[in-house]
C-alpha cells in the first residue's frame, strides 16, 4: 500500500519519544485517530491508535529494531486504505498490501522494511471498455466500464462516497489504474483506481436474507452443514486438525466468483503451497485456472503483528469491492485467532486494562464488526453480490470454551467442530456430525428440493438420524461389546459406519475425491440408503448381522469415491446389493 | 564509545539506565563490571528518560556502578565456513579450545522473515529409517518437524537416529547438522558429543551448547545464533542443513522469566502472551527458497510438562510447525523402541514428499489404512478390559492383533537400524494383509492387486 501525502494541509513534523517493539511514541504530532504517518529516519508505515495528552501513541507495520528517540515523525493525514482496481487479481499481498513479488524485486528473498509499494500497478495499461453514455447520471457505484482482467470482468465504478453527476466525457482504450476515464459535467474526473479506508465498510443499498447455498464440494460441508452464499462460517479445531486444509478446499472448489484468502498469522509454506498449486487448478465450472479469481494475502507469524491485526481489513475490503460488481465474493481467514492475538499484544502494549485472558474488552466487538461486512446484498447499483465469511479459529490447548471461539459463535452462523480425536485417526474433514450445526438448513430446503432433488432434505435428515442413533448405542458399546446389541441396532451401527466411511470422509488428496458435486453426494448417500433399507429388511427375515456384513458390494461402495464416471460402477454395485440380499433372504 | 554509569535499578534480567544519548531499540549494550567483565545485553525499551536492557547473562556483579556501553548497532553473528566441526557456547564463543572464527560475515540474530513469494515449496523425501517417520509422519527437506516427549523419554536417541541416518535416497549434496543445545544437562551433552564424534558427524556439525548451569536468558539468543548459522550455511553456502534445538522447554521458560520480570500481563500458565510470534520467529526460520540450492530442516525437540500435549509450549508449537512426532510414555513402558505414537504424530508436508516420482505410488493410502487399523484396534483394547476377547465381532478381533502386530513390528525397531523406505511400506502391506480385504476401504482396488501380498503374484484379484 502506498499513502499519498495529502497537500492540502501543511504536515507537521513529530518527534519520537519512546520505541518498545512494534508500538511507538512520538510528540508534538498534530494526528487524529487511525491516520497513517510515517515514522523514522526510514519513514516506516505506522497508524495512530491512541492520543493521549501529548503522547501519540502509533503502531508501525514494520520491524522497529535501530530506531532511535529523537528521529522524526510525519503525519500523510490519510488513513489506512485498500488500493482497489485492475491488477488485484492473482496478486499475493501482506497485510498492508504491499504486494510480495514487488517486494522480492526491491529487497530481495528476505522481508527488509522502509520498503512501500503501492497495492496496484501504477505503471501497467489496461484496456478500459466504456459502459457509462454520455450525458448518463452516474451515481455511487454506477459501473461506468470494464476491464477483462484475467477470465474474470473488472468493473469499474463510480466510487461509493462520490456525488452524483452527469457524464461529459468517457473514454475507451489503454490506461494506467490513474489515467482518467471520465470525466463528469461538473469537471470532477475519475481514474480506474478507488481508495477505500480499509477499516470502514463499504457502503450498499441492502442486506438481503441468504437462500443459496454456497457449493463447495465437500459431502460433510454440502449435505450435513451448508454455509449459504453471503454466511458466515467458523471452523474451530486445534493444531493440525484441518482447519487451514478445509479453508484451502473451500478456496479451490467453492462456487464462488472470486476468493480472498487471508493467511493471517499463519505459516509461510502455506502460502507457498496455494501460490504454487492454484496456478495448476481448474474451476471444476469453468474449466479456467483458480488462481485468476483469486487474491492471497499473507502476513505470516514471523511478520510484524501490526500488519498481521491490519490483514483481515485489507481483506475484507478487497471482497468487499468485488462484491460491489456484482460478484459472489468468499473470503477464508486463516486464523482469526492470530488476529485477536495481534490485537491482544497491541493492547497489552498500550498498557489497556485487560478483559478475558488478556484480550482487549473491545474483542468481541471488532470480530462482530468483521463478520457483519459478510452477506448477500443489494449493491448501490442495484445489483445482487455476496460476500461469504469463513474464518478459522485455533483456541489454545484446543479448548473451545476460550474467548475468541466463544465470541466468534455468537455472531456466525455456521459452526464446523474440528475434532482432535477423528484427525488422529485419519477421519478427514475432521469436523465432529455431532456438534457442528448450520442455521442456514431451513433457508436453504428450497434450493436443494428444486436443484438437487425433493428427496434431498429427507435423505438428509435420515442420515443425521442415524448418527445421532450411533452415538447413543456406542455408549452401550462400550460396555457391553456390539454382540449384546439386538440385531437391528447392529446394523444401524453397520449402516452409521458407511456413512461415516463413505460418505463423511473424504480426502483431499485424492485427485477425484477431492471435489464431489451434489449430483454424486445426493446417488452416494442414496446407494447407503438402499443398503440400509436391504439390511433392515434382511435382517426382519432373520438374516444375521454378521451375513449382512459379509455382503461383497458394502465392500465395493467406498470405490465409488474415487471413479470420475462413476455411475455405471454404482449401478452395477446396487443391482449386485439387491441380488446378494434377495439370496440372503431366500436363504432365511 | 560514551561510557554511561547511569544505572539506576537492576530486576532479574532486566537492567534500566538513566539519561543516556538517543539509543536505538534493539541495540546491543555492553555493561562493564569493576573488575573489566563485559556483560551483554540488548535493548527492549528506549526513552529520553530510560532504557531498558536484557541482559544476556547472570546480572551477578552488576552494580550501579557498572559502566554501560550502547554499541551502536543490532546483535550481530560472526559467520564463516569454518564453523563447521566447532563447538560454541551458547552465546556464541568458542569453548572446544580452537582459535576464534574469522568471520566472513556479519549477520543479525534476528533474521528477517523469507518473503512467502520467494519460498520454494519443500517437496524432497527425506528418509530417516525409522518407519513410524517415514512410512507415516514423513520429513521432507526444508520442513519443521518437532518432537514432542516427556522427562526421562528417549528423545535424544530418536533425534540421533534421525540425525545419523537421514538421507535423501539417490542424492550427494552436501549437507550440515547445526545443533543447539539449550539448558539441557552436561551428560545429555555429551551424549550427543559421543555419537557424533563416533559416526564423524562432528565435521560437519557446529555445535551450540547453553547447558543447565549456564545463564538461562542466554537461550534467548542461542537457537537465534543456531538458525543464522544454518542460514548462512544453506542460503549463502547452498548446503542443506538440518538444525537440532533441544530443548524449546527450556527455551520458554527462560522467556517467562524475562516477561516476569518486565512485569508484563501474564497470559496462559504465565507464559507471555507473545509466545506464539515469539516461537514463530524462530520456527519459520526453515524452508527453502525458489531458485537456490540450500534447504533448512529443523527439528525441534520439547519436554511436554507433565506429558501434557495442550500444555502452552507444545500447544503453541504445534500451531506453528508442519507437525509433530510424539514420544509416548506408555510404549516405551512396553519396551518399545522408538517409542513413537503415530495417532496424535503428524507431518502436513508429507503429502508434497511421498507419492510417485518421490517413494511410492501406494504410499499415502497404505499409511492412512494403517492408522485407521491402528486407532480403532488401539481403542478396543479399552473395550476388551472391560467385555473380555470373546464378545468381540471377529472383524474387532482382527483389528485388535493388528493394533499389536502394528506396535510390535512396525513401530518396534533397532537404534541403529536403517529402513528403507521400499521396506517399511511393504511391512506396513505384510501387516495389512492380516485384515479381510474389504475392510481396506481407503486404498482403491488398484493399488491393492499390485501390491497386497496374497493379490499381487496376479492369480487372484479383487
Ligand atoms: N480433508 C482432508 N483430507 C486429507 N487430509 C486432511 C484433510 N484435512 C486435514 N488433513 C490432514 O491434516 C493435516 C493438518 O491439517 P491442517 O494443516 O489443515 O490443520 P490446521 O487445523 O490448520 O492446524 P494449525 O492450526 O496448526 O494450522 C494436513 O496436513 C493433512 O495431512
Ligand atoms: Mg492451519
Amino acid at each position: 500500500m502506498e499513502v499519498k501525502e495529502k497537500k492540502t494541509k501543511e504536515a507537521k513534523q513529530g518527534v519520537l519519544k519512546r520505541i518498545a517493539g512494534p508500538v511507538v511514541t512520538a510528540v508534538n504530532l498534530d494526528a487524529h485517530m487511525y491516520d497513517v504517518v510515517k515514522v523514522g529516519k526510514e519513514e516506516l508505515m505506522g497508524e495512530v491508535i491512541k492520543i493521549q495528552g501529548e503522547n501519540v501513541i502509533i503502531q508501525v507495520y514494520e520491524d522497529t529494531s535501530g530506531i532511535r528517540p529523537g528521529e522524526p515523525v510525519s503525519n500523510t493525514g490519510l488513513s489506512l486504505a485498500a488500493e482497489l482496481g485492475p491488477g488485484l487479481l492473482t496478486s499475493i499481498y501482506d497485510g498492508i498490501q504491499r504486494p510480495l513479488a514487488v517486494l522480492v524485486d526491491k529487497m530481495g528473498n528476505f522481508i527488509e522494511r522502509g520498503v512501500s509499494a503501492p497495492g496496484l500497478s501504477h505503471e501497467k495499461k489496461w484496456t478500459f471498455k466504456p459502459i457509462a453514455k454520455v450525458g448518463q447520471t452516474v451515481e455511487p457505484g454506477t459501473i461506468i466500464g470494464e476491464v477483462q482482467e484475467t477470465n474474470i470482468v473488472h468493473k469499474i465504478m463510480i466510487p461509493p462516497n462520490a456525488k452524483a453527476g452527469k457524464v461529459k466525457v468517457i473514454r475507451s482504450g489503454d490506461f494506467t489504474v490513474d489515467e482518467t476515464v471520465c470525466v463528469l459535467e461538473d469537471g470532477r474526473e475519475f481514474p480506474m483506481i478507488q481508495r477505500w479506508p480499509v477499516r470502514v465498510p463499504r457502503p450498499v443499498k441492502e442486506k438481503k436474507n441468504p437462500t443459496i447455498p454456497l457449493i463447495t464440494g465437500q459431502r460433510i460441508l454440502d449435505g450435513l452443514f451448508p454455509i449459504a452464499k453471503g454466511g458466515t462460517a467458523a471452523i474451530p479445531g486445534p493444531f493440525g486438525s484441518g482447519k487451514t486444509v478445509t479453508q484451502q478446499q473451500l478456496a479451490k472448489w467453492s462456487d464462488a466468483e472470486i476468493v480472498v484468502y487471508i493467511g493471517c498469522g499463519e505459516r509461510g509454506n502455506e502460502m507457498t503451497e496455494v501460490l504454487t498449486e492454484f496456478p495448476h487448478l481448474e474451476d471444476p465450472k469453468s474449466g479456467k485456472p483458480l488462481m485468476e479469481r483469486t487474491v492471497l494475502i499473507a502476513n505470516t507469524s514471523n511478520m510484524p503483528v501490526a500488519a498481521r491485526e491490519a490483514s483481515v481489513y485489507t481483506g475484507i475490503t478487497i471482497a468487499e469491492y468485488f462484491r460491489d460488481m456484482g460478484y459472489d465474493v468468499s473470503l477464508m481467514a486463516d486464523s482469526t485467532s492470530r488476529w485477536a492475538e495481534a490485537m491482544r499484544e497491541i493492547s497489552s502494549r498500550l498498557e489497556e486494562m485487560p478483559g478475558e485472558e488478556g484480550y482487549p474488552a473491545y474483542l468481541a466487538a471488532r470480530l462482530s464488526e468483521f463478520y457483519e461486512r459478510a452477506g448477500l446484498v443489494t449493491s448501490l447499483n442495484g445489483d445482487p453480490g455476496s460476500v461469504s465469511v469463513i474464518g478459522a479459529v485455533s483456541p489454545p490447548g484446543g479448548d473451545f470454551s476460550e474467548p475468541v471461539t466463544q465470541n466468534t459463535l455468537r455472531i456466525v452462523k455456521v459452526f464446523w467442530a474440528l475434532d482432535a480425536k477423528l484427525s488422529q485417526r485419519r477421519h478427514f474433514p475432521a469436523i465432529n456430525w455431532l456438534n457442528s450445526y448450520s442455521l442456514y438448513l431451513e433457508a436453504l430446503q428450497g434450493y436443494y428440493d428444486k436443484e438437487v432433488s425433493p428427496e434431498w432434505n429427507k435423505i438428509r435428515s435420515w442420515a443425521m438420524e442415524v448418527l445421532q442413533k450411533e452415538a447413543e448405542l456406542q455408549e452401550i458399546v462400550q460396555l457391553v461389546g456390539s454382540d449384546a446389541l439386538p440385531e437391528a441396532e447392529q446394523v444401524t451401527i453397520e449402516v452409521a459406519r458407511m456413512i461415516r466411511e463413505i460418505f463423511l470422509q473424504q480426502n483431499a488428496y485424492d485427485s477425484v475425491d477431492t471435489f464431489c458435486d451434489m449430483t454424486k453426494q445426493y446417488d452416494m448417500m442414496k446407494a447407503i440408503k438402499l443398503f440400509a433399507d436391504l439390511a433392515y429388511a434382511a435382517q426382519l427375515a432373520g438374516v444375521s448381522p454378521a451375513q449382512i456384513n459379509a455382503v461383497k458390494s458394502k465392500g465395493e461402495l467406498p470405490q465409488i469415491k474415487f471413479i470420475k464416471d462413476y455411475k455405471p460402477e454404482l449401478a452395477k454395485i446396487e443391482k449386485q446389493m439387491d441380488t446378494e440380499f434377495s439370496a440372503l433372504r431366500s436363504a432365511a | 564509545m560514551k561510557e554511561y554509569r547511569t544505572i539506576n535499578k537492576i530486576a532479574g534480567p532486566l537492567v534500566f539506565v538513566e539519561k543516556t544519548e538517543p539509543v536505538a531499540y534493539g541495540e546491543l549494550v555492553n555493561i562493564v563490571l569493576f573488575d573489566g567483565t563485559i556483560k551483554r545485553g540488548q535493548v527492549l525499551d528506549t526513552s529520553d528518560e530510560l532504557v531498558v536492557v536484557q541482559i544476556f547473562e547472570t546480572t551477578t556483579g552488576i552494580g550501579k556502578d557498572s559502566g554501560v556501553r550502547f554499541t551502536g548497532e543490532t546483535i550481530k553473528m560472526p559467520v564463516g565456513r569454518e564453523m563447521l566441526g566447532r563447538i560454541l557456547s551458547g552465546g556464541g564463543k568458542p569453548i572446544d579450545g580452537g582459535p576464534e572464527i574469522v568471520p566472513e560475515k556479519r549477520l543479525d540474530i534476528t533474521g528477517a522473515a523469507i518473503n512467502p513469494y520467494a519460498r520454494g515449496m519443500p517437496a524432497d523425501f527425506i528418509q530417516t529409517g525409522i518407519s513410524t517417520i517415514d512410512g507415516t509422519n514423513t520429513l521432507v527437506r526444508g520442513q519443521k518437524l518437532p518432537i514432542f516427549s516427556g522427562a526421562g523419554l528417549p528423545h535424544n536417541n530418536v533425534a540421533l537416529q534421525i540425525a545419523r541416518q537421514a538421507k535423501v535416497p539417490g542424492s550427494t549434496e552436501s549437507f550440515a547438522v547445526v545443533f543447539a543445545a539449550m539448558g539441557i544437562t552436561k551428560e545429555e551433552a555429551n551424549y550427543f558429543m559421543q555419537d557424533f564424534e563416533r559416526t564423524g558427524a562432528l565435521e560437519r556439525a557446529v555445535v551450540f551448547l547453553n547447558l543447565a548451569d549456564d545463564p538461562a536468558v542466554e537461550r534467548i539468543i542461542t537457537p537465534r545464533l543456531a538458525l543464522t548459522t544454518a542460514e548462512y550455511l544453506a542460503f549463502e553456502l547452498g548446503m542443506h542443513v538440518l538444525v537440532i534445538l533441544t530443548d524449546m522447554t527450556n527455551y520458554c521458560e527462560a522467556l517467562r522469566q524475562i516477561g516476569a520480570a518486565r512485569e508484563e500481563v501474564p497470559g496462559r500458565r504465565g507464559y507471555p502472551g507473545y509466545m506464539y510470534t515469539d516461537l514463530a520467529c524462530i520456527y519459520e526460520r526453515a524452508g527453502m527458497i525458489k531458485g537456490q540450492k540450500g534447504s533448512v530442516t529443523q527439528i525441534p525437540i520439547l519436554t511436554m510438562p507433565g506429558d501434557d500435549i495442550t500444555h502452552p509450549i507444545p500447544d503453541l508449537t504445534g500451531y506453528i510447525t508442519e507437525g509433530q512426532i510424539v514420544v509416548n510414555r506408555e510404549l516405551h513402558r512396553k519396551g518399545i523402541y522408538p517409542p513413537i505414537n503415530v495417532l496424535p504424530s503428524l507431518s502436513r508436508l508429507m503429502n508434497l514428499g511421498i507419492g510417485k516420482g518421490h517413494t511410492r505410488e501406494d504410499h499415502k493410502k497404505v499409511s492412512d489404512q494403517m492408522y485407521a487399523g491402528y486407532a480403532e484396534g488401539n481403542d478396543l483394547r479399552g473395550l476388551v478390559a472391560i467385555v473380555g476377547k470373546d464378545a468381540l465381532s471377529e472383524r474387532d478381533r482382527l483389528l485388535l492383533e493388528f493394533a499389536d502386530l502394528f506396535e510390535n513390528r512396525f513401530v518396534r525397531q533397532g537404534y541403529d537400524e536403517d529402513r528403507s523406505i521400499e521396506d517399511t511400506l511393504n511391512l506396513g502391506w505384510d501387516l495389512l494383509s492380516t485384515l479381510p480385504v474389504e475392510q481396506l476401504t481407503r486404498i482403491d482396488r488398484d493399488l491393492i492387486n499390485k501390491y497386497h501380498p496374497k493379490f499381487k503374484a496376479g492369480a487372484k484379484k479383487v
